[in-house]
């Protein structure tokens, strides 16, 4: 595990600056935060979340949500598997529709709407909010389909060409790939695929992007790589993040919640809940409760 | 129609409201369309059991209904007082000649079955498997064509065997090749759904293969092959072409497959096209004759699917 | 092996394989060869009978020349080829619509428990095992005569050979949409597409190979039926080709038909003839399959 992190910070120092890489102490999660800046400015919440609970065909996945998310920060949900970081993110875009026997309770609001009002329209609220899945998924089409398809499906008016060439420039993409916009997206790597997906979500230029374990699929090199786009885009967009990677979350985001999993002793399920939500640099060197000291310190999860 | 908030910083609050767009109707439109599409099996089925009802219904209010079942001389298309319509000949030379069919389908289709899975290398089944399926994909009347002008003179005569030019032999062990390859398929199906660990099983064991085909595979499997024998048998029941060219156009009660036979599917093509007044128990006879057949493949049918369930039940 | 037990009963086995056994062994693997190669002798001997008998009766007269019942020199196929081509037009442009429709709203709509989509499925099933004698039937009860009235006439000989297929098309399609993987469709409605966006432009292109195939493996069986077309009463002579879809028609099974029921050898010959277009049609039809399969079947 050490030795991969200076590795990476070896290659991405490499690769940004041409020279020779940092010295680095004992990694740690110290070293990740380290150069964190403050934000500035008054913060506004787009989406406050009160009381939200998944289950899945009754049984219960995750409950008891209640945090904000704030505009331009990158929030991260990380936690051990199964204690419904991924169900969660889901309800952000209503994505959790497509599951027949999911059932959300709660309020999803965002800019103060309840994205779970009967009169809202799915549809809607999937053009403004946009996702990244695990396994990059993009279509069987060129590389400028991908992107269009959005757009095109939507109805956006402009021209194609523009749209197309702007989601990939702000997805770090355009020049590996301006020349080859008809070409097939499967011949891309793996890393590759992902800022396609990433950039095809900016494609209809949403406010939210959501992603959910973006990078788990990946190389190190390719994350570094995500990595810093994250960062990029949280000047204009609000991004949540699911990650397993703690030091990625502590490197990227300005607000970690903390998510475990607890033993319902009446009904006998094991449900999610958020333990914790606060800056980064608190929940990571300085957390409030005990489970999440465990987890970050790496004695569990 | 809504507001476009473009990238967020602080945008107009976006509006999600669904309303009844033209977009939404028109999901609504085509998930319509779609069900009605759907809807055209279950009106298929409808309109079959009406189709058959409804002059089987008048039929036996003509004929009745046990004259019909247990009566043994089957001559609807006589005239006058010679004109009978018991169809027990009718039924036993099916079951007859289909029989003669399963004789030769069943034991070189489930051999091949077994041959297929358990003897072939991958690269010679891949090229022979193929095969069957062209063997299952010839028109049925290119076989009755066979059946009729190359089996029954070259081999039976061949054979010296005093078979009438229709006879019930020629058009059953035709009858027999054509359902060979649903049988093989099916079966090689069942057998190839036995999990591995069971042959290397037996083998560690020391066993031979021919003792393992046998003695562990085939007994794992045998729902699927009963299946596969019921399927079979269901097809075999159902053809009208090979037997109509092949096997005559009278019913003989009788066991000697040098005579002519007819079965109910090739019953049904003939006196359809016989001049025959639609008001007549003849015409009747037609639908009754159809629905006895209906009902038998159904419930064929329906026992084969339960044993495709049995076996897949046990490894899924 | 390591206990003395095991080696013992190795042993034993071992001795098992006595020659015995050797030569049932072997006797079973030839008797299992032999069954397999009935199939095969099968087909052969009836491709090389059905050439010999017709190959020499084979020319464009034969396609061009409409049949004669006096004349077996003078006889063609050229009515029944013309029906067949229109029926397999006419029958596609029935089962494709329905037969993906039906196929797309039960894999992307349907509610997999509900009692309908269960009625459905096992309707689909059943109708796949009806012989095809019995769908001629229903051809002549609801659309040469009743409801329909159309008479024997080429829209109703396409109508009941699709019926027929249809569940063949349906459960073709169903596989290939259900080949679609989810990640895409996912990757479509995360962008903010409907779901009839995400099935339009997103899953039908990625089945068309798989439905593209099983299309052309209905049709294969549809042009080859005999039995359903002679129920609804269609023609097996006709010296007229067909004008349009509501004219009487002949197809090349029904020709067939006609000429091998003639105790002439001559028109026989002419029956095997006919075989052999019809089988030029079916391989050239299945290459295709195999080819378009072959070239554009995505693995996902």
């Amino acid at each position: 595990m050490a030795e991969r992190v200076s590795e990476e910070r070896a290659e991405r120092a490499t690769e940004r600056e041409g020279g020779m890489p940092e010295v680095v102490d004992a990694p740690t999660i110290q070293t990740d935060l380290k150069g964190r800046k403050p934000e500035a400015g008054p913060r506004e919440a787009i989406y406050e979340l009160d009381g939200v609970g998944v289950s899945y065909g009754g049984v219960p996945a995750v409950r008891e949500v209640g945090f904000p998310i704030y505009e331009n920060e990158i929030t991260a949900l990380i936690g051990p598997s199964g204690c419904g970081k991924s169900t969660l993110i889901r309800c952000l875009n209503r994505m959790n529709d497509l599951i027949p026997t999911a059932a959300v309770t709660g309020k999803v609001a965002y800019h103060g709407q309840n994205l779970y009002d009967d009169e809202i329209d799915p549809v809607q609220v999937r053009k403004r909010i946009g996702m990244v899945f695990q396994k990059p998924n993009p279509f069987p089409k060129s590389i400028y389909d991908n992107i269009a398809f959005g757009p095109r499906v939507l109805g956006m008016k402009g021209d194609m060409d523009e749209i197309v060439e702007n989601a990939l420039r702000r997805g770090a993409l355009w020049d590996e790939v301006k020349d080859r916009l008809n070409t097939n997206a499967f011949g891309m790597s793996g890393g590759q695929q992902q800022r396609l997906c990433i950039a095809r979500a900016l494609a209809t230029e949403p406010d939210v992007i959501l992603m959910d374990e973006p990078c788990s699929a990946l190389d190190p090199i390719s994350t570094g790589r995500i990595e810093d786009l994250m960062l990029e885009l949280k000047e204009d967009y609000s991004i949540v993040i699911v990650t397993h990677n703690m030091q990625q979350a502590a490197r990227v985001s300005n607000m970690t919640a903390f998510f475990t999993v607890e033993l319902d002793v009446e009904e006998k399920h094991r449900t999610g809940r958020v333990v914790e939500y606060d800056d980064t640099e608190k929940v990571f060197t300085n957390p409030s409760d005990e489970r999440t000291e465990a987890y970050v310190t790496g004695k569990v999860g | 129609m809504e507001a476009t908030s473009a990238g967020a910083m602080g945008g107009p609050r976006p509006d999600l409201y669904r309303k009844r767009t033209r977009r939404s109707t028109g999901e609504a439109a085509i998930r319509y369309a779609l069900l009605a599409a759907a809807l055209i099996s279950i009106l298929t089925t409808t309109g079959i059991v009406i189709s058959l009802l409804e002059e089987t219904v008048k039929f036996f209010g003509d004929v009745g209904i046990g004259d019909y079942l247990f009566g043994t001389k089957w001559t609807p298309l006589s005239g006058g007082r010679s004109q009978s319509f018991g169809v027990v000949p009718l039924v036993f030379d099916t079951l007859y000649v289909t029989g003669i069919g399963l004789l030769v389908a069943v034991p070189f289709g489930v051999g091949s079955a077994i041959y297929l899975s358990e003897y072939a290398s991958p690269r010679v089944r891949k090229t022979l498997k193929p095969i069957l399926e062209v063997l299952s994909g010839v028109p049925t009347i290119v076989f009755g064509y066979f059946a009729l002008t190359f089996v029954t003179p070259t081999i039976l005569k061949g054979l010296g065997l005093e078979v009438g030019s229709f006879n019930a032999l020629s058009a059953g062990l035709v009858l027999g090749v054509l359902v060979l390859p649903t049988i093989a398929t099916v079966a090689d199906d069942a057998l190839g759904a036995v999990p591995g660990s069971l042959r290397e099983g037996a083998f560690g064991l020391g066993a031979s293969r021919m003792q393992v085909s046998l003695r562990v595979v085939f007994p794992a499997a045998l729902s699927g092959v009963v299946a596969a024998l019921v399927l079979g048998a269901s097809r075999a029941i159902g053809e009208t072409v090979i037997i109509l060219v092949a096997g005559g156009q009278t019913t003989n009660l009788t066991l000697d497959p040098a005579q002519a036979m007819q079965n109910m599917a090739a019953f049904i093509a003939a006196a359809s096209r016989a001049d025959i007044p639609t008001s007549g128990p003849e015409y009747g006879a037609i639908f009754a004759v159809g629905t006895t057949l209906f009902l038998m493949t159904l419930v064929l049918n329906a026992i084969s699917i339960r044993f495709v369930r049995k076996y897949r039940q046990v490894y899924e | 092996m390591n206990t003395v037990a095991e080696a013992s009963l190795s042993r034993k086995v071992v001795e098992r394989a006595s020659t015995g056994q050797r030569t049932r062994d072997l006797m079973f693997r030839l008797a299992l060869l032999a069954s397999l190669s009935v199939g095969f002798v099968v087909l052969a001997a009836l491709v090389i009978d059905v050439v010999s008998d017709g190959a020499s009766k084979l020319s464009l007269d034969f396609l061009t020349s409409f049949p004669s019942r006096i004349s077996p020199e003078n006889t063609g196929v050229e009515s029944a080829l013309i029906g067949t081509v229109y029926l397999m037009i006419l029958c596609a442009l029935f089962i494709v619509p329905v037969g993906v429709a039906t196929a797309v709203y039960l894999e992307e709509y349907a509610n997999r428990e509900s009692r309908l989509s269960r009625l459905i499925e096992v309707n689909i099933q059943n109708l796949a095992a009806v012989p095809s004698v019995v769908y001629g039937i229903l051809g002549l009860a609801f659309i040469v005569r009743g409801p329909l009235g159309l008479g024997p006439v080429l829209l109703a000989g396409a109508l009941t050979l699709g019926l027929l297929v249809l569940p063949v098309v349906i459960i073709v399609s169903r596989e290939a949409i259900r080949a679609v993987p989810s990640s895409i469709r996912e990757g479509s409605l995360a962008l903010g597409a409907t779901q009839w966006q995400t099935i339009w432009k997103q899953v039908l292109p990625g089945a068309l190979p798989g439905v593209t195939t099983g299309v052309i493996l209905a049709l294969s069986r549809a042009i080859g039926e005999t039995a359903p077309l002679l129920v609804i009463g269609a023609a097996t002579f006709a010296r007229f080709n067909p004008d349009g879809i509501t004219d009487r028609f002949t197809a090349m099974p029904l020709a067939i038909f006609e000429f091998i029921s003639d105790a002439d050898t001559d028109f026989r010959a002419a029956g095997a003839a006919a075989i052999l277009v019809l089988l030029a049609l079916l391989v050239v039809m299945n290459a295709g399959a195999i080819f378009l399969r072959n070239r554009y079947e995505r693995k996902w």
